[in-house]
């Protein structure tokens, strides 16, 4: 085995949490991001499709979901940035033996509604949504997805039948959007009992009905807590938008070199600014042309632009995956991706340059951020934070209006 | 006479150490044997057999020389003096 590199972390500094196919690490970096740091790797030769960072009451809690081939998934947490990790006796996330089913893969860490600060989410394969509202100590199956009369007809992806997309609304704790590959966009009003398809708009390119009610293969989508009626969606085949809270989607797709892709990134201060990598196409899932572009859309996706200083422009036969690509709550933003070759790129100026943090990685699959709180400071926070029931969280950075579908 | 079970290198971990597990009273198939051992140490139940009651998928139970996919799986009879050898299956990329 590997010899594993801890890291110290100070108070303020800007962390980049990589899970790949054969470990984890955890980069860190002061506030200019400019020099980076990496410990790991964290379960050596262990797929790690699913990372998370807690921050809440206090909380400087690194959530991971090891995929071990041979000994099943299991979903693990560090206090100290890695230095150790959580080996529960028995594992926390299985699905209910009158399900019929097992867990395969946790594929996304979530955390809940800002007013429920022990309430946390696991998307996993096969597509199921888990739930623990004791900050992780337990969880449960959210039985009303997977009671869902469509779930015998969602088929799998080439990544397995995953639910990888959770967001809890901001405003209104009993709305989530989840999405599946494949089965598409569906959304709860009631906290989780009922669940409605929401695709309209959205392509099937592989069904016989092109706007099927559901069964899209959605890669990504994400949300701006500024304006939680609005969602920007990376399909296979497809790039979308919703302003109606994910009622409809119209297509955004204006002068991209392809609307196929797998990540998006949305930007953590203004809401209509959001991160893609085009991918050539399903049956050549590499960057178009041989040049790894980032493209950006700051306004909404009416344009996208690209963002190529410091990246690529020939023989980049690159992929980016659907958890690979974030930016983190910094200002100016940071962006960061990582690729199936193992390289790690990262921008600390919104992607207007590029620089490779490092390469020789193990394919990357998931790639999160988080800036690190002083201890003592965020648990006095949670302490006189008033009850804010149903305020977003807005950023004090967020530049636009605010608006609720 | 105990039924042994030998644990894998990566496992001993969760069995305090040991590579070989003698438990006794087994009734005669290897859940039971199993069983016994997961009592003495719960931690080896997740990372044997899924939710569901099965052998992961990439893990090979052996009784002697014999893998139980070919006898039985878990319901494959032991003796007492029987061996049960748990083993990676070879995989992964």
């Amino acid at each position: 085995m590997p010899t594993t590199r801890t890291i110290s972390v100070k108070d303020g500094d800007v962390l980049v949490l990589v899970g790949t196919m054969k470990g984890a690490f955890v980069f860190r970096a002061g506030p200019a991001r400019t020099r980076w740091e990496v410990g790991g790797p964290f379960f050596p030769g262990v797929p790690v499709y699913a990372l998370g960072y807690d921050h809440r009451e206090g909380r400087r809690r690194i959530w991971a979901g090891a995929q071990s081939w041979r000994w099943g998934t299991v979903l693990r947490s560090s206090d100290d940035f890695g230095k150790s990790w959580t080996e529960p006796e028995a594992y926390t996330i299985k699905f209910p033996t009158e399900s019929g089913v097992a867990l395969k893969n946790i594929w996304q860490i979530c955390l809940g509604h800002a007013d429920e600060p022990g309430t946390l989410y696991c998307g996993v394969e096969p597509s199921a949504l888990f739930k623990s509202t004791d900050s992780g100590g337990s969880w449960s199956l959210v039985q009303g997805l997977f009671d869902h009369p469509h779930r015998p007809q969602w088929m799998p992806g080439n990544g397995g039948q995953c639910l990888h997309t959770i967001l809890p609304d901001p405003v209104d704790p009993d709305r989530i959007v989840v999405a599946m590959s494949t089965g598409g966009v569906y959304r709860t009003d009631d906290g989780g009992k009922t669940w409605q398809p929401r695709n309209k708009g959205i392509r099937a390119q592989f069904m016989p009905e092109p706007f099927p009610e559901f069964g899209q293969c959605v890669h990504k989508v994400v949300q701006h807590a500024a304006r939680p009626g609005r969602y920007f969606l990376q399909n296979h085949w497809g790039l979308y938008r919703s302003d109606d809270g994910a009622d409809t989607w119209q297509d955004i797709a204006n002068n991209v070199p392809s609307d196929f892709g797998f990540g998006v990134a949305m930007h953590p201060h203004d809401p209509d600014t959001v991160y893609i990598v085009p991918i050539e196409s399903d049956e050549y899932r590499c960057t178009p042309e041989g040049k790894l572009r980032v493209y950006r859309t700051r306004d909404a996706g009416a344009s996208w632009q690209p963002l190529t200083r410091g990246l690529p422009q020939k023989n980049a036969l690159e992929t980016v995956l659907r958890d690979a690509l974030a930016t983190d709550a910094m200002d100016p933003a940071g962006v960061y991706f990582g690729t199936r070759s193992g390289k790690l790129y990262g921008s600390n100026d919104e992607g207007k340059s590029w620089s490779l943090v490092l390469d020789g990685l193990p394919p990357v699959v998931c790639v999160k951020t988080a800036v690190v709180e002083a201890a003592k400071a965020a648990r006095q926070k949670a302490q006189s934070k008033p009850p804010a029931k149903h305020k977003p969280a807005a950023s004090s950075a967020v530049k636009t209006r605010k608006r609720r579908a | 006479m105990p039924v042994a079970i030998r644990i894998p290198t990566p496992l001993r971990h969760f069995s305090g150490g040991n590579g070989k597990v003698s438990v006794e009273g087994s009734t005669g198939i290897v859940l039971d044997a199993l069983e016994r051992l997961w009592e003495l140490h719960p931690a080896l139940r997740d990372r044997i057999v899924n939710e569901q009651g099965q052998v992961r998928e990439h893990i090979n139970i052996f009784v002697g020389e014999e893998n139980i996919r070919f006898t039985g799986g878990l319901a494959t009879p032991v003796s007492d003096g029987s061996e049960i050898l748990i083993f990676p299956a070879v995989s992964g990329g």
